[in-house]
Formats: structure tokens, C-alpha cells, sequence
């Protein structure tokens, strides 16, 4: 298994232990500069998140400080666009295991000389996941509470720790495998097979198992009708392999935009848009399945289904925010469906835009807020995020984007060979 | 790359300019987070290395719970200025289990319970809270669609029924199976209670209780001093941290001491019925044996021990 073309760099010899004690900060050292030196336009690209995430910070400090009443969450809704946003991006972290498919299990050289890409995008998205859960929080301060061994674990009953155990587990995963390979290409070495592979095949069962979980936190919920459904964590992995591979081709596009040195080959490209063009279709059949079972049958069960899609005794906030995400996700199918699409680089990203939007909107906002509309003593209490609460998102948003983009700045040089010990920077 | 282009400076001299400016940077971004995050410091300063650490309730030994409670009392006499609120943990009664019923047959909707609630349990004024919502329903239909708590006008109202709704201690509470950190459990008399200092506030048990009997504290709760009910129970009536869970507790400080729960007491038309269901004499067990009573939402199999009837 290879990673990364093979541009020869010369190998840094083995020196056992005491050679990784000098070699491991140094190369932290070099990523570090590396992440830290570009062109005009990354240090305005940064600049500008790092003021978005700024704004964030300071909203969810002055939301600890003062109470969630910052927030426009009540007893009714109880959960808004931060456990929406959280996950949405669970999703996306596990959407990146579509390209460790292609490139592991049918040995795709094309998508494997990139497939760091879908894993670095993993751990964006789980640090995402874990700062939603911890801005959401009401006493964040007692975080540790939830430490396995530390505090009071409630495992396994609580469907809530198995997602801790998963989202921390398929981020250390994660970290592995790109620290590894990096390091490994670093020194000019070949990665060796079983320190990474076996790690890899874990990971996309483990990718499939972080969605699941947290789709039975909702599912396993008797009293909210619209989440209790055998149908939510299909749902969930169908709308995800729809989200992460077309955040990826968008990534994609883009490098090849700014002259990534990345090999970002057309079959790479073209292999995700033929992923997509199944997934998208697979999603909206799963959708047109609940609205049916819904809409169909009736009854009181109904009420919240009826509430999101046509509102309900004069309520309907959701009702254009659900529709505008539908028609997102069918216009996206249809223009993943046409071949001219997918052949020019600005359409592309336009189809992916509008794919990504629509399970945003249908996964986010559009499943959490109507699992509380009406409350289950069926009184009609809406919602519609605060200040405070798009602040904080867009915030952690920014950092993940941060996260996101340092991270290929520092593995494309490691990986396509101009960056290693014993060559120049 | 510039790194090679060297410029002297009185301080930083040997250091190229990037590493300067990078520098320059990273001291500017610090500074400016500690400035964002600055809020932290209003509720940073207010908690104790004690409290902090604080155990789990139930890994508490007899010696450290006494030291809880009376810091807690403490810290409550000094908030209201007063020297009269006791904080107490009133243990179950060994063979004892709560239950509770409600004549619909009797109760008009006058909410005499609600505001009872709100004055024992040391509620938050400015939000109105209870842990009891009183639901007007249209006759015709035991299902709760219609169903509104916020009517504002004179009771009974035509074609209207009313029905109460708190906490039904559920032996098969959904909101206790989902609580990540066991914050939340049920006692040994039936009832469950919250361990205030324990929650981490992540508002899954309101997901998951179908009763909607759960409240959380949108802000630290805020009693005049002269309305404070002294009489406080660690699991009960005290008054809560911000960011926690809160429910009905079946008003365990008075309860567990032979008392009756104040919204039962201060309901004007004698709706209310609450005993031990060990207990064969008690009238509850009457209740359940000569009334056609039912639960709300059987079919979810919560199994709560709060039960309605009509009986005419």
C-alpha cells in the first residue's frame, strides 16, 4: 500500500527510539511553520475565521455566564441549532469514509493518493461535533462528569455515552492514521501496512457506527413520534454519504483552484460524483418513504410530520425551510444526473452547494426542531435560533474551517514529497 | 522564501521578518481570545474548589454528605439573608411507594396546584415556573390534541375539561435510562429525583420524557428573600444552580415526613389524591380499587404511578 506519488525523497535511516525523540518535535516544529506560512490570500482566509470564530467564542462565553436563556431554546423546544449543526456534522465526518471505500477496499490509486483528504475532513467534523455538544451544554464546567472511570458513566444504557465512546474513538482513529502516514512520508519512509491498514478497515465500520448511535439517540426516544423510526439511521447514513462526498469535490475543486501540489486526478472526481448520484436518489426515496408513512395513515403521531411539512392550527415556521430543502436536495439530484453537470468544474460545485444546503437543512433544523413541535403534551411552543446561538455556531463553523484547511496545508507537501527530513522545504 | 532576508531589530535581533510578524500574529490572536472568552470570569469566581469536586450523591458518605448540606445551608441563609432555611435529605420510608390520582371528574382548572408548586419549590418568579401544567381539553377526547395550559379565562370553562399534568414517577422512566451521567434515578419510594450538583445540564431526559414533566433553568433562579420557602431538601426544594434539570418530586421534603404535597393541599376541590400504594388502608389503594382509573400514554409503556379517573 502506498500513499502520496513517489516522488523519491532519500530515506532518513532508522535510529530507534532515541532518533524519534529528536525527529518527532522537530517535525511538529516544521508543521507548524508550515501551517503557519502562505500566500496573502490564506492569511485573509484565516484572518477572516479567526475573527468569525472569535465572535463565537465571546457569545458562548457571555451564554455560560449569564444561562441558556441566552438562547431562544424553551422547555418545549429544548434542543435547537446547535444539537441540529451537531448533527449535521456527525454526518459529515462519517461521509469521508467514501473515499476510504474506494481507495482500500477496490484499490483506486487515483482516490488514494488523495483519501487524507476525507480523513483530515473526519477530524474536523468531530471536533465540530464535540464543541456543538459542549456549547449546548448547561453546565459545561461539569464536563468531567461524563469521563468514563472519572465520573458516572452510564454505560451502557445511556445511548448518549455510546456516541462519547464513538465520536472520541473515530477521532483518535483518525488522528492516527493521518499522524502516521504523515510522519512516515515525513521521514521519507514507506508506510509500513499493518501499523495504518488494519486501522483504516476499522475506521469505515466505525464511520458507519458513529451515525448509527447517534441516529438512536433520537430513534430510541418513545415519546417523540417523529424521531421514533426504524427508518432514521438509514436516513441518516444516506443523507451522509450525500454531504461528506460532495463537501469533498467541492474541497477538491477548490485546491485545484489555488494550485494545491496535491495529485487531484478527474477519476478521483468523477468517481465521488458517481457515488453521489446513487446516495442522493437513495436519500430522497428514504424521505419520500416518512413523508408517505406520515402523511398517509394520520393520526395525533402525525402531528409533528404535519407541523414541518404543510404547519399545523397556523403554525408554520418550518414549513418554508423544509420545502426550500427539499427542493435543494431534488434540484441537486437532478443535476447530479445530468453528465454536462459533472464536467465543468463550475457547475459541479454549484450541484454540490445545493446538495450540501439540503440535508443541512433537512438533517439539521429540519429533524431536531419538529421532533418538539408539538410538545408531547401536544401544545404548539415554535422556535427560531438567537443571536447568541448563530453566533456560537458560526463560530465553531469558522474553527472547523480553520482546522480543515491548516491541515491540508501541512499534509500536501509532506505528502506529495516536497516536504521531508532529509530534503528542503 | 523570505526567512532568508534578515532584518535587524533592537529586540528581535536574528529573526527574519515573517517569524516576527508570525509572531506578532499569534500574541495579537491570544490576546484577543482572552478578551472574547473574558465573560468566563463573572462565573468563574464564584465556585468553590468544594463545590466543583463535589461526588455523585450516592457516592457521598454519611460525613461528606453533612459537610454538603451544610455548606448549602450556608450559602442559602447568606443569598437570602436569612436564618431560618434549613437544608435536609430526608431518606425513603422503608415500605413506602407514592402514588398519586386525579378526580377529572372534580378538577375545574382553577391552577390553585400550579401556583402552590411555584411557591414551595422555590421557583424562578420571573419565569413563572411549576412543575405542574394544568391542561385544558376539549370534551369528547382523552387524547391531548387541543390541549392548552396557558388560558387565562374564569374556570370551568363550557365544553372544557381540565387535567393536570406533572411528574408521574414512572417506574420505567424513559428520562432516568438516558441521563449520560446518572444524575437522575429513581428512589426507593418511587420517586425521581435529580442530583442538581451532579447534572450536566445536556437536556436529554427532556427529550425523553413523553409527560413533558421536565424543566431546565434557562438562568439561575431568582425568589425575593421573604418568598423563599425555608423548609429545603437536597434532592427537593432547594434552590437550584443555573443549567440543571429540575422535576416534581412529590414534594419529598414534606412527604417523606408524613406530610401530604403542597399542590394537594392546596387544591380547593379535593381532586387530588396521594398515598402509599404498600399501604392496603391507604385511600389511593381505594382509588385504585373502586375507580375506573387510567394512565396517560399506556401504550409507551412508562408504567407511571400517577393515575386519572372521572367518577361521573
Amino acid at each position: 500500500m502506498r500513499v502520496g506519488n513517489d516522488r523519491p525523497t532519500t530515506p532518513v535511516p532508522a535510529r530507534g527510539l532515541a532518533g524519534y525523540w529528536r525527529d518527532y518535535p522537530r517535525f511538529l516544529w516544521r508543521m507548524l511553520v508550515l501551517a503557519t506560512d502562505g500566500s496573502l490570500a490564506f492569511y485573509a482566509w484565516m484572518t477572516a475565521l479567526t475573527a468569525v470564530f472569535l465572535v463565537g467564542a465571546n457569545a458562548w462565553a457571555n451564554q455560560v455566564a449569564d444561562g441558556m436563556i441566552r438562547t431562544h431554546m424553551t422547555d418545549h423546544v429544548s434542543w435547537g441549532l446547535y444539537i441540529a449543526n451537531f448533527t449535521f456534522m456527525v454526518g459529515l465526518a462519517a461521509g469521508g469514509v467514501m473515499m476510504v471505500i474506494p481507495a482500500y477496499l477496490y484499490h483506486d490509486r487515483r482516490m488514494h493518493d488523495i483519501v487524507i483528504i476525507g480523513e483530515l475532513l473526519a477530524i474536523a467534523a468531530i471536533v465540530m461535533c464535540l464543541l456543538l455538544v459542549t456549547v449546548d451544554l448547561g453546565r459545561p464546567d461539569r464536563f468531567w462528569h461524563l469521563l468514563p472511570f472519572i465520573g458516572r458513566f452510564n454505560f451502557p444504557i445511556s445511548m448518549l455515552t455510546w456516541d462519547v465512546i464513538v465520536l472520541n474513538g473515530y477521532l483518535l482513529i483518525n488522528l492516527h492514521i493521518c499522524g502516521y502516514l504523515l510522519y512516515t512520508r515525513y521521514l521519507g519512509r514507506r508506510p509500513s501496512a499493518r501499523w495504518y491498514v488494519p486501522v483504516v478497515m476499522l475506521s469505515i465500520v466505525w464511520a458507519i457506527s458513529i451515525h448509527t448511535v447517534t441516529a438512536f439517540l433520537y430513534s430510541g426516544l418513545g415519546g417523540r413520534p417523529l424521531w421514533n423510526s426504524a427508518l432514521l439511521a438509514p436516513r441518516f447514513l444516506a443523507s451522509a454519504f450525500v454531504s461528506g462526498p460532495v463537501f469533498i469535490i467541492a474541497t477538491l475543486l477548490v485546491l485545484r483552484r489555488v494550485g494545491s501540489t496535491l495529485p487531484i486526478h478527474d477519476s478521483a472526481i468523477r468517481t465521488l460524483v458517481r457515488i453521489v448520484r446513487v446516495t442522493i436518489l437513495i436519500n430522497l426515496l428514504m424521505l419520500a418513504s416518512e413523508v408517505f408513512t406520515e402523511l398517509y395513515a394520520g393520526g395525533s403521531h402525525t402531528a409533528s410530520a404535519r407541523y414541518l411539512f404543510f404547519g399545523l392550527d397556523g403554525h408554520g415556521a418550518l414549513v418554508p425551510w423544509f420545502w426550500t430543502g427539499v427542493g435543494l436536495n431534488v434540484a441537486a439530484a437532478v443535476l447530479f444526473l445530468i453528465p454536462r453537470v459533472a464536467e465543468s468544474a463550475g457547475s459541479l460545485v454549484v450541484a454540490c452547494a445545493m446538495a450540501f444546503a439540503g440535508v443541512w437543512i433537512e438533517k439539521g433544523m429540519g429533524l431536531i426542531v419538529p421532533g418538539f413541535i408539538p410538545s408531547t403534551l401536544h401544545e404548539i411552543v415554535e422556535y427560531q435560533p438567537s443571536l447568541t446561538e448563530w453566533r456560537v455556531t458560526a463560530g465553531i463553523w469558522a474553527f472547523g474551517l480553520m482546522l480543515f484547511t491548516i491541515s491540508i496545508k501541512v499534509a500536501a507537501p509532506v505528502l506529495s514529497g516536497r516536504l521531508g527530513a532529509s530534503g528542503q522545504a | 522564501m523570505s526567512e532568508q532576508r534578515r532584518i535587524e531589530l533592537p529586540v528581535l535581533g536574528g529573526v527574519s521578518r515573517r517569524t516576527a510578524l508570525k509572531g506578532v500574529g499569534a500574541a495579537l490572536g491570544v490576546t484577543a481570545f482572552a478578551v472574547a472568552v473574558s465573560p468566563l470570569r463573572r462565573v468563574a469566581g464564584e465556585l468553590t474548589a468544594d463545590e466543583y469536586f463535589q461526588k455523585h450523591y450516592k457516592e457521598l458518605d454519611e460525613r461528606e454528605k453533612e459537610a454538603v448540606l451544610a455548606r448549602l445551608q450556608e450559602a442559602a441563609r447568606e443569598e437570602a439573608g436569612r436564618n431560618d432555611i434549613t437544608v435536609s435529605d430526608d431518606p425513603p420510608i422503608p415500605g413506602v411507594k407514592f402514588a398519586y390520582a386525579i378526580n377529572l371528574s372534580v378538577c375545574n382548572g382553577n391552577g390553585a396546584c400550579v401556583e402552590a408548586c411555584h411557591r414551595e419549590n422555590n421557583h424562578d418568579r420571573d419565569t413563572n415556573q411549576s412543575y405542574i401544567r394544568v391542561l385544558e381539553l376539549p370534551r369528547g377526547s382523552l387524547g391531548l390534541d387541543g390541549a392548552d395550559s396557558t388560558y387565562t379565562h374564569e374556570v370551568p370553562a363550557p365544553d372544557k375539561f381540565y387535567m393536570p399534568v406533572q411528574c408521574f414517577q414512572c417506574d420505567n422512566p424513559p428520562c432516568v435510562k438516558v441521563c449520560p451521567v446518572e444524575a437522575t434515578w429513581k428512589e426507593d419510594d418511587g420517586i425521581v429525583v435529580v442530583d442538581y450538583d451532579w447534572c450536566i445540564g445536556c437536556r436529554y431526559c427532556e427529550a425523553a420524557c413523553p409527560y413533558h414533566a421536565r424543566r431546565f433553568n434557562w438562568k439561575a433562579p431568582r425568589v425575593p428573600a421573604e418568598e423563599v420557602n425555608p423548609d429545603q431538601g437536597y434532592l427537593s426544594n432547594r434552590i437550584r444552580p443555573a443549567g440543571v434539570m429540575e422535576k416534581c418530586h412529590f414534594c419529598l421534603h414534606r412527604t417523606r415526613r408524613g406530610r401530604l404535597p403542597a399542590c394537594l393541599e392546596a387544591c380547593p376541590t379535593g381532586a387530588r389524591i396521594f398515598g402509599n400504594l404498600l399501604d392496603p388502608d391507604s385511600e389511593i389503594r381505594a382509588v385504585l380499587r373502586h375507580k375506573r382509573v387510567f394512565v396517560l400514554k399506556e401504550d409507551l409503556g412508562t408504567e407511571p404511578s400517577f393515575f386519572y379517573f372521572f367518577d361521573r
